[in-house]
């Protein structure tokens, strides 16, 4: 199922054999002639929480924005389901995209709407509801990520941290089947960020949903990963696949294991360099 | 050995040690305010000496130092490296041991840095040529796609938020307004002006109120609506969706099923192209007020004559003409600042480039047409 490189023997067949729900084959992404990475291959099945990793500017955005269908791939496919999604028509492209949800590494904000209706402008495209019903889901909606009460701000009147929350209400405005996230804890603090680590995993279990974040948040990977990869941007392509307990305690690739354990073992080496030019 | 002697601060030399292998000393103060010997004047020292195998620091002499002795330090380390020589740091403060060390702990990254290699004139012109064709074809499918959406507003499937639409009706309707009385009051004026010159020398001042009302119903009210349009509002579009690309609202649009094309090019197309025609009848009125006040003023005639003479000069179909103008004006300008806002790029100087071209398109856009339109009346005989 996957030509990663480091395979650790829990993963694959190991896991329950659920449904895939994103594959991703043979994938190169480029912004012009600049290759950001290549031959991307995994699978992201129905239901699980599955991790991006990857130190800064290695492509993890724009692996997501490919995941989404904002970007189109240089080459390889991403599946949805048994769908490729480049290939589908532009009917089923619009009904692949309103099973999104997503939350932005900026939050994207709609500037020119409250909060409020930021959340409810979906609700408001998409379903049948009355105005008092939408704005009473909204309401609801901000609450579950800690915002309640503040309905009526703009996105220029509240906090970095804020908005990635308020981002993160909009994307669950209609339930999404896949809500993909972008560091969705950068800027939070502790307690919010363990707040909204227990908030996805309640989404996972309540709805079903399938989840879809990057993040360099440690605990977090921890305490909620189903599967990880692992982006490297000097081979440009992922060196790591799999549980990300598995990957720090077993990985082969001492790169993979010193990101999972906060560059314990990069501090060691640093001091090992630092010596070699002393003597 | 040569001793080179900089500035009154940061000196270096090589010497000759006891082992055999070369030292490097550096003496005084190496401060980035105080003016610092260069890379290449080392690498000038360095070519004096051949079979080299060893570089060692001496820095016993050296007094205050900052960040200025350490890019020197790395320049050094790069010209050894390229020379296949050991550099060895010796005696360097722990300090500056450290950061040499922090700075080249993260080897650069392949292929991340941009080849600045200067361009030969050809390729230049190709490049510029593909772009002007690349744009030409964007200008197509926006146009297209424009289009479509306009299909979808007629069959009444059109997703847009009434509040954003009031909300622009009021941006480019009541709230040009001032400037819009300021602007066309002045050209009647100016018009009325220009004309009473030529036409007191034949005594017939009073047909200053039909030159006026003639060229601001069919021409001057339209375009300098227009003109203003673009400026204020064309530009202001062109921002708006320039900075929404910016900040993702755009991909957080299109992500959700959402088309930017109805949810934002639309209002702000149907809002100019409702207000325009409404600001180019109200900007002939005041262009005509504005030549009564000379005519009355100036030339001596009444109200009543100026009233009758203008009623009598100026047919419907002069404001027909210049309200149906106004209208593909309308278009034309929500078009430009649309367009360049949405294919702006993501960064805060390439939204001032899409106002910038919205204004430049659209003005040349009018001007254009507005030749289209002159040459077509007359050969219409309207
Ligand atoms: N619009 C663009 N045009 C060209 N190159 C880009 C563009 N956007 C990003 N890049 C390049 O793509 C690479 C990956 O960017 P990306 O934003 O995906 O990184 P990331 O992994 O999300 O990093 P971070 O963790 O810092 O958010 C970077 O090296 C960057 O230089
Ligand atoms: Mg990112």
């Amino acid at each position: 199922m996957s030509s990663a490189s480091d395979q650790s023997p829990q993963t694959g067949d190991a896991e329950t054999q659920a449904e895939a729900h994103i594959s991703v084959r043979n994938l190169d992404m480029a912004y012009g002639d600049f290759l950001i990475q290549r031959d991307l291959n995994f699978t992201i099945r129905r239901g699980e929480i599955f991790i991006i990793m990857g130190g800064s500017g290695c492509g993890k955005s724009t692996l997501l924005k490919h995941l989404v269908g904002l970007m189109e791939p240089a080459r390889g496919e991403v599946f949805y389901g048994s769908v490729d999604f480049w290939k589908a028509s532009a009917v089923d492209q619009l009904r692949i995209k309103r099973q999104f949800g997503i939350l932005y590494q900026s939050g994207a904000l709609w500037s020119s709407m409250t909060l409020a209706e930021n959340v409810g402008l979906p609700l408001g495209e998409f379903t049948d509801l009355e105005p008092a019903e939408i704005r009473r889901i909204a309401s609801l909606k901000m609450a579950l990520v800690g915002l309640a009460g503040f309905e009526d701000f703009y996105p220029s009147e509240i906090s970095g941290g804020m908005r990635k929350r308020a981002g993160l209400a909009r994307a669950m405005a209609l339930d999404p089947d896949i809500l993909f996230c972008d560091e969705p804890s950068a800027g939070l603090d502790p307690i919010s960020s363990r707040l909204l680590d227990d908030l996805i995993l309640q989404l996972r279990d309540s709805l079903g949903a399938t989840i879809v974040i990057v993040t360099h948040e440690l605990a977090s990977i921890f305490a909620i990963a189903d599967d990880s990869i692992f982006l490297d941007a000097d081979t440009k392509t992922m060196i790591a696949h799999g549980d990300p307990r598995v990957l720090r305690d077993h990985s082969s690739d001492p790169k993979v294991r010193n990101f999972l354990l906060r560059g314990e073992l990069g501090a060691q080496a640093a001091t090992e360099v630092g010596g070699a030019a002393a003597g | 050995m040569a001793v080179d002697a900089y500035r009154d601060g940061a000196q270096i030399a090589l010497g000759r040690l006891a082992s055999g292998d070369i030292s490097l000393r550096l003496t005084g103060d190496w401060r980035l305010r105080s003016g610092l010997p260069t890379p290449a004047s080392f690498q000038e020292l360095l070519r004096s000496q051949d079979r080299l195998q060893r570089l060692v620091v001496d820095a016993s002499g050296l007094h205050h130092w900052d960040s200025g002795l350490l890019a020197f330090l790395v320049g050094v380390r790069e010209a050894c490296r390229a020379r296949n020589v050991d550099f060895d740091a010796g005696d360097l403060p722990a300090g500056a041991r450290r950061l040499l060390t922090l700075a080249t702990a993260v080897p650069e990254r392949q292929g991340a840095r941009r080849s600045s290699a200067a361009h030969g004139f050809l390729t230049l012109v190709g490049d510029e040529t593909v772009k002007l064709w690349r744009s030409f074809g964007g200008m197509l499918e926006f146009l297209g796609q424009a289009t479509e959406s306009f299909g979808k507003l007629i069959v009444f499937r059109a997703r847009f938020r009434r509040s954003d639409f009031v909300e622009v009706v009021y941006e480019c309707g009541a709230a040009a307004l001032p400037i819009v009385t300021l602007i066309s009051f002045l050209v009647g004026l100016i018009l009325a002006f220009v004309g009473a010159i030529q036409l007191q020398q034949f005594g017939a001042q009073i047909y200053v109120a039909d030159l006026v009302g003639v060229a601001m119903a069919r021409e001057m009210g339209a375009l300098m609506t227009a003109i203003i349009m673009a400026g204020r509002t064309g530009a202001a579009f062109a921002a708006q969706l320039g900075t929404m690309q910016v900040n993702e609202e755009i991909d957080a649009l299109s992500t959700f099923g959402l088309s930017p094309m109805e949810f934002l090019v639309l209002p702000r197309m149907l809002a100019l192209i409702l207000m325009m025609p409404l600001l180019c009848l109200y900007a002939d009125f005041m262009g005509i007020l504005g030549g009564a006040v000379v005519g009355v003023g100036m030339l001596g005639l009444s109200v009543t004559q100026y009233v009758n003479e203008t009623i009598h000069g100026v047919g419907l179909v002069d404001f027909a003409v210049g309200i149906v103008k106004s209208s593909v004006f309308g278009v034309l300008v929500a078009l430009s600042g649309c367009m360049r806002g949405i294919q702006s790029g993501r960064s805060a100087s390439a939204v001032g480039q899409a106002a910038t071209s919205a204004v430049v398109t659209a003005i040349v856009l009018i001007i254009v047409t507005d030749g289209f339109f002159a040459v077509l009346t007359n050969v219409l005989g309207i």
